[in-house]
């Protein structure tokens, strides 16, 4: 029995030093930001790794092959699905394996600037002649503390998309998109008036990403705020807010859109419009390189109109950056850098049907041949992206705070302007705690 | 592998002498050597994949342990998460969620046994037709029901509204989000419990079928004091695998209604602290609470089976 003791006692101690050892391991504080006033690039032969989400696999692919077949660094991706990728970099972050360069999707690079995750390359920005063309959303999501951690990728914005065809039959003006939201609940109307199964408006109501990217820039072009300057309090309490929530609920309560608005939660909400089934419906920018157009469809893209007037457009997407441990900055560089080059951002991603990042180049040759391009190549220097730390977990949850105030609002039987009141708090207490 | 060792015989009388304490010899030596090399893999598994993690979690409960960031004790400050009203509310729909689903899952397993109990004509037909959706994941199983459930283009929907019942909303509320996904898990694991409770239903010896008819006892009555009294232990089985599986519900509500209309089950709780709060610490002291919940039931549960086994 002794002997058994022994060797308990032994496989005892054993098992806690495995213990101790991997405590040690993962209480390791995530990595560090180190400051860089280095701002060389360099094509060298090297092997660099990049993340993406992926949403944006297919737009890195395409301008990483570019590159590799004229450079000698050679960029290799990694695409992780989108809903694990803030685990993925947060584990990464704590054992300092972090790629080269990472795609973030910019409503979560706040929060990753703030906690060390990238490096600052505010000097490297600086050396680039067209810096203050860069879509400036994406820039300022990017800076953190007065230091540029990221440039811009991607872009996808809202705009509204219509169906020229429905407009058409219902004698509307095709070429004539609306202007104010009254004119698009008067469309709306008119269309959902043909019936045979057409609607005339469409949102996705369960699904809270495409409600904020759909209906803030509503707000935003009636001259109101749904954040403040920080992103650490909700100001969505406002009356233009409550009148664009209103006229959501009214179009459901008149059933200018299906009834399956209530519970879209995302996946299949673009699917009725390329079906040619609905007239209006404003949704994302890269949508238009996904839809057929057909004798039933024909689409007309407009910027997202305010109550009496004005436009605006939520810019989402990826910014750019270089990992907080990578030994490979400068290589790293020399890639970000090209991807921002004239060449790149209209031989490879305006070419695609892709928005340029840079103002400059907006009207460029490919934009030329499509107008809806350059409407939406317009609205990137137009539009915001709202900065906040807590994004997340407020906006994005399914059960957060932000998905029941806009369920309510729209769905429910109080008045919109009494539920944005009593859900405000709730969304300031979210944006202030935790991450 | 092919045992080399000569059977110990038994004893005549019994022994008290515990082998451990017997003068070792060298064939004892070796043994002792043996067995522990033969549990040697089985115990390092489990101290890496469980007690370590088992360990860690702990750990992580009493540390304020943000996904990116340093990490610091804070004392039980993490475990005000299960005051916390969505873990109330959580907690109660997996509650609510595990009894349902385990009262219906055993009625259609233990009915869909009996059917295909008998070796009739076509049975092999039905047992592999029951059997077949078992072998879809769960992920897939929920994505295929996404999109039946869809009020828009429910192919269900269609043959619904020919019949005049209209469509319907199927996870549009509280109670038909609950139906729903308990029809789908249903679909899901009942060909699999019904594998498991005909194994039980084979191995009662048919000669007790034999007697309680002799006897003239009622196709009920055989049921009742023959059948389920053998078919205990099966039961049981069945019953601690569905109510340990319900209790860890994640994939089909996250996929089917994302834990909306107040159907977030606790696993999806864990899951929205640690990577959208990015709270690892809360995350961990939920998952201390759950596996308490855990050993609390199925300790029950293994209990109440042992006292009818005796």
């Amino acid at each position: 029995m002794g002997q058994h003791r022994i060797r308990r006692g032994r496989l005892l101690l054993v098992a806690l030093a495995g213990t101790a050892v991997l405590l040690a391991g993962a209480c390791q504080s995530a990595g560090e930001s180190s400051a860089s006033g280095d701002t060389t690039a360099t094509d060298d032969g090297s092997t660099i790794t990049m993340w993406t989400r992926s949403p944006t696999a297919t737009f890195s692919q395409t301008l990483i092959d570019a590159y590799n077949k004229s450079h000698k660094n050679t960029v290799k991706l990694t695409v992780i699905p989108a809903d694990t990728y803030q685990q993925k970099v947060g584990a990464a972050s704590g054992a300092k394996k972090l790629p080269d360069v990472l795609a973030t999707d910019v409503v979560f690079a706040p929060n990753f600037a703030s906690k060390g995750v990238y490096q600052d390359i505010s000097a490297r920005v600086n050396t680039l002649p067209f810096k203050d063309t860069l879509a400036p959303a994406h820039v300022k999501v990017a800076t953190y503390q007065g230091k540029t951690y990221g440039v811009p990728h991607d872009i996808d914005l809202s705009a509204v998309f219509y169906n020229k065809v429905l407009f058409g039959k219902a004698g509307l003006d095709p070429e004539k998109p609306p202007a104010t939201l009254d004119e698009i609940y008067a469309a709306a109307k008119k269309i959902d008036a043909l019936g045979g199964g057409t609607d005339g408006y469409f949102f996705g109501g369960s699904c809270p990403g495409c409600m904020l990217f759909t209906t803030w820039p509503m707000i935003w072009a009636s001259d109101a705020t749904v954040l403040n300057e920080e992103g650490t309090e909700s100001t969505i309490d406002n009356e233009a807010a409550a009148k664009v929530y209103e006229l959501y609920k009214k179009m459901y309560r008149e059933g200018l859109v299906p009834k399956s608005v209530k519970n879209e939660a995302g996946p299949t909400w673009t699917q009725a419009f390329s079906e040619g089934k609905i007239g209006i419906q404003p949704m994302g920018a890269t949508a238009l390189q996904l839809f057929k157009e057909t004798p039933k469809l024909q689409i007309g893209v407009a910027p997202i109109p305010g109550l009496t007037g004005g436009r605006n457009s939520f810019v989402g997407g990826d910014v750019l950056s270089i990992g907080a441990n990578s030994t490979k900055a400068a290589q790293a560089w020399d890639f970000i850098s090209w991807t921002l080059s004239e060449d790149a951002q209209v031989e490879v991603v305006a070419k695609n049907k892709n928005i340029t990042v840079r103002s400059d180049l907006a009207d460029n040759t490919y934009a030329k041949q499509d107008p809806r391009l350059a409407t939406f190549n317009a609205l990137a220097g137009e539009g915001q992206t709202p900065i906040s730390v807590n994004f997340g977990k407020t906006f994005n949850d399914p059960n957060g705070p932000w998905t029941s105030t806009v369920t309510e609002a729209v769905f429910g039987s109080a008045s919109s302007a009494s539920v944005l009141a009593k859900h405000n708090t709730s969304i300031t207490e979210s944006l202030a705690t935790g991450g | 592998m092919v045992s080399v060792l000569p059977i110990r015989p038994a004893r005549p009388g019994g022994s008290t002498t515990h082998p451990g304490r017997t003068p070792v010899s060298g064939l004892g030596r070796r043994r002792q050597r043996l067995g522990w090399a033969y549990s040697a893999p089985m115990a390092a598994i489990v101290a890496v994949f469980f007690l370590l993690p088992l360990a860690l979690m702990l750990w992580m409960s009493v540390n304020h342990w943000p996904l990116l960031g340093a990490s610091y004790p804070n004392g039980v400050e993490n475990y005000g998460a299960l005051t916390d009203p969505f873990f109330l509310r959580a907690l109660w729909f997996t509650i609510k969620y595990t009894v349902v689903t385990t009262i219906v899952l055993s009625l259609a397993a233990f009915g869909m046994a009996l059917l295909a109990q008998s070796a009739r004509p076509g049975t092999g037909l039905f047992r592999t037709a029951y059997f077949l959706p078992t072998a879809v994941g769960l992920g897939s199983a929920s994505l295929l029901f996404y999109g039946l459930f869809n009020t828009e283009s429910s192919p269900l929907n269609t043959v619904l509204d020919r019949v005049g019942l209209g469509p319907v909303d199927w996870l549009g509320t509280n109670g038909s989000a609950l139906s729903s996904t308990v029809g789908m898990i249903t679909w899901r694991f009942a060909g699999f419990y019904m594998l498991i409770l005909l194994t039980g239903l084979h191995s009662i010896d048919p000669s007790l079928y034999e007697a309680a008819r002799t006897d003239g006892a009622s196709r009920w009555q055989t049921m009742r004091h023959v059948t389920l009294p053998l078919l205990r232990p099966t039961l049981a089985l069945m019953m601690v695998l569905s109510v340990t599986g319900s209790l860890l519900a994640f994939d089909q509500f996250y996929i089917l209604t994302g834990g909306r209309h107040d159907t977030a089950t606790l696993a999806i709780d864990i899951y929205r602290e640690a990577f959208l709060s990015q709270d690892l610490g809360r995350a961990a002291a939920v998952s201390v609470a759950l596996l308490v919940v855990l050993i609390l039931i199925n300790g029950a549960q293994l209990r109440l089976l042992r006292r009818k086994e005796d």
